[in-house]
């Protein structure tokens, strides 16, 4: 039986060892992230942030019309569009080409899209073989496990970790320098490049008024996945368009400083069409494959739409103390901290994650530091309200229900209220339930002779 | 300048810390304030609200509203439940309905209690005294939804006999989230333990904080751990002689 989501929290929790990598890579995205969007730094970071947050909210709101543009414009450029509603069609898209070209070898740059629909998986099982080519991704890869984070697949991993794993993997001597296990990983990686028949990007941003893709990359594996094989298939959720290419400035300035604290990532990639003829580089095919995935459903939500403005920058869960304590696998969908938290129930269903909205302490870190204003905490709040919603309707979590209707019927009756608890300040406290989960932790606060309200009247008498 | 001031002391100060709100009382007092504590006031919802029983939550606040609907000036022992009071009471009521009228009208008028001792007294010197080394823990709601971070500092600052001393962490959650800190109990004490690796970096003997339930889930922690540093509202420092 797979391992519950509070069975992977304890794991987490007891494993020291993972925790101070969490620690010690989560503190250097925070503190390089720091000292790029200080005022001294960037002075118009908070207007950047405000212009990003209108410029996806518009986008969003008329992202048919974006869609429509963005298609003529790859259409323009002698590329071809998908539009896929699910993951299995994302795939069979991917299979279609595949076949016609005669491909057996993909190269793929990192894309968090590509993990929604378990692509590498789908394609293994049709005979392709699929490589990653992050070298982050290439060790998750050779885990078999999925990414940890959103920009930093392999963040909970140390370099001996990985030189255990590249000498049982690859069968390399144990090595824990990193240049010589990058080497390693290029050496394989490069004749990968060379062989794939077909190279799968992920897309930062759709353009739509130049039917190009954008890149961000820094080790330049997307930009050799994207250029070497014949055919670039670009898989992308229909989120990520942003109306012109004026308005990539303001992204990028954004982007590379949350994720990393780089101003600017090494690579920056414009993908519009295939090769055209007289060039020298280029795919001979150009595809985009769009991916709606149950996009569309958040789309129809005002109050929660919002979660699509989402850059997958994972500042959020760089800054979350509850993602540096459970970490990225203790999530139970691709997405984990804070953005995870909103994105997996309203794409799984809030009834196939209800603990998720709660496993959070509300203190909006993540929207303190997310570049396009996601309102986080927020949208946790709503999606709180859905589950309780739904516990009621199937009769569900009675104990709890009853107590916060005992809670606000006290509440609303200040003389029941005020003798009820001063009665039951009086009481032993039975070490059971939420009183046994504090204890866990902690020790019980001293409980005073007497209350606020008898302190007070007391003193107003005397 | 108000001549007269109602507190709302929260829940948590009426049942668990009293001391911090007679503290604050006599803060104010000092201050020249006349000082009224309405007598319906229970809590301000927030437990309900953040689990998400709305229905239940909305019916504690309309209580809430009903309480300080006549109150020039409501002074609060905490910046969670103020900014449950200021920042959420009005998205609970549908726009147009008394209630949601009543809540836009007490927005402006509640305040935390150090921003009003600051802003609305205008005071950064209250003349208290405290000897001792002694840190500040900010809380997520004052300092995410109230923007409330030098206000408290300043305070402590005019403190005779303080030293205040910076966490490198001062800003990271306390780990209690409400209902968060049983729901997920590991996870919060973690929170709570690193919290207090950030304290004693500092060598402080005293935190203090403007939000009793994170000074109650501290000290829950610290005494678990045998740990000699004691948790302190800023009321209880600024009342001080």
């Amino acid at each position: 039986m797979p391992e519950t989501f509070d069975q992977k929290i304890a794991t987490t929790l007891a494993d020291s060892r993972l925790q101070t990598a969490i620690y010690t890579a989560t503190n250097r995205l925070i503190s390089h992230r720091k000292a790029v969007v200080s005022a001294d730094a960037l002075p118009d970071y908070q207007e950047l942030r405000t212009q990003a947050n209108a410029v996806k909210a518009h986008t969003i709101e008329n992202l048919d019309w974006y869609l429509e543009e963005f298609e003529r414009n790859v259409l323009d450029h002698g590329g071809h569009v998908h539009c896929c509603r699910s993951a299995a069609d994302v795939a069979d898209v991917v299979l279609e080409i595949a076949k016609r070209r005669g491909a057996r070898m993909i190269v793929k740059s990192k894309s968090m899209t590509t993990e929604e629909v378990d692509l590498n998986e789908r394609l293994e099982h049709h005979g392709l073989q699929s490589v990653e080519s992050d070298f982050g991704e290439y060790i998750i890869q050779l885990m078999h496990t999925r990414p940890y984070h959103i920009v930093a697949p392999a963040l909970h991993l140390t370099r001996y970790d990985v030189a255990d794993l590249f000498e049982r993997a690859l069968g390399v001597p144990n090595d824990p320098v990193i240049e010589n296990q990058c080497r390693t990983a290029r050496g394989v990686l490069r004749e990968k490049f060379l062989e794939a028949d077909i190279g799968i990007s992920g897309a930062n941003f759709l353009i739509a008024d130049s039917g190009a893709v954008t890149i961000v990359e820094n080790e330049g594996n997307a930009r050799l996945s994207t250029s070497a094989p014949k055919v670039h298939i670009a898989v992308a959720g229909i989120e990520k368009l942003i109306p012109r290419a004026q308005d990539l400035g303001t992204f990028l300035k954004l982007l590379g400083r949350s994720a990393t604290g780089q101003p600017l990532t090494v690579y920056t990639s414009f993908l519009a069409g295939p090769k055209r003829s007289g060039e020298v580089d280029g795919p001979e095919e150009f595809h985009v494959v769009l991916l709606d995935g149950g996009r569309t459903k958040l789309l129809a939500d005002p109050e929660k739409r919002e979660s699509l403005y989402c850059i997958r920058c994972g500042a959020c869960l760089n800054h979350c103390p509850v993602y540096r304590k459970i970490g990225g696998h203790s999530f139970p969908w691709v997405y984990s901290g804070p953005i995870g938290a909103i994105l997996t129930p309203q794409f799984v269903g809030v009834e196939n994650a209800p603990q998720l909205p709660f496993a959070s302490s509300l203190c909006g870190a993540c929207a303190e530091v997310c570049p396009v204003k996601i309102d986080i905490p927020k949208i946790l709040l709503e999606l709180r309200a859905e589950v309780k919603t739904a516990e009621k309707q199937n009769g569900e979590n009675q104990l709890e229900r009853a107590a916060f209707s005992a809670f606000a019927y006290m509440a609303v009756r200040p003389k029941l209220w005020a003798r009820a608890l001063g009665f039951g300040r009086k009481l032993p406290i039975p070490p059971v339930g939420p009183v046994a989960a504090w204890l866990s932790e902690r020790e019980m606060p001293k409980l005073p002779a007497k209350s606020f309200r008898e302190l007070w009247k007391q003193r107003k008498s005397a | 300048m108000p001549s007269r001031v109602s507190i709302f002391v929260t829940c948590i100060v009426d049942q668990l810390f009293p001391e911090a709100g007679m503290a604050m009382a006599t803060v104010l007092e000092r201050l020249g304030f006349a000082v009224d504590f309405p007598g319906s006031q229970t809590c301000c919802g927030q437990p309900a609200f953040n689990s998400g029983y709305l229905d239940e939550a909305r019916a504690v606040a309309g209580h809430t509203l009903k309480t300080l609907a006549d109150c020039e000036y409501v002074v609060v022992p905490s910046g969670s439940c103020t900014a449950m009071m200021s920042h959420h009471y009005e998205e609970l009521f549908e726009a147009g309905s008394p209630e949601n009228a009543l809540a836009a009208s007490l927005s402006p008028r509640i305040y935390e209690f150090s921003r009003f001792v600051t802003e609305v007294a205008g005071v950064e010197d209250v003349g208290a005294r405290f000897d001792g080394i002694a840190t500040y823990h900010d809380s997520c709601h004052a300092l995410r939804e109230l923007k409330i971070k030098d206000g408290p500092r300043r305070l402590l600052g005019n403190v005779r006999g303080l030293e205040l001393r910076e966490m490198d962490t001062c800003e990271e959650c306390c780990g209690f989230g409400g209902t968060f800190s049983v729901k997920f109990a590991g996870v919060s004490g973690g929170m709570a333990r690193s919290k207090i690796e950030s304290i004693l970096r500092t060598g402080a003997s005293t935190v203090v904080s403007i939000d009793s339930s994170c000074l109650m889930q501290l000290q829950g922690a610290i005494s678990r751990a045998g740990l000699p540093i004691r948790t302190m509202h800023l009321a209880e420092v600024l009342a001080s002689r």
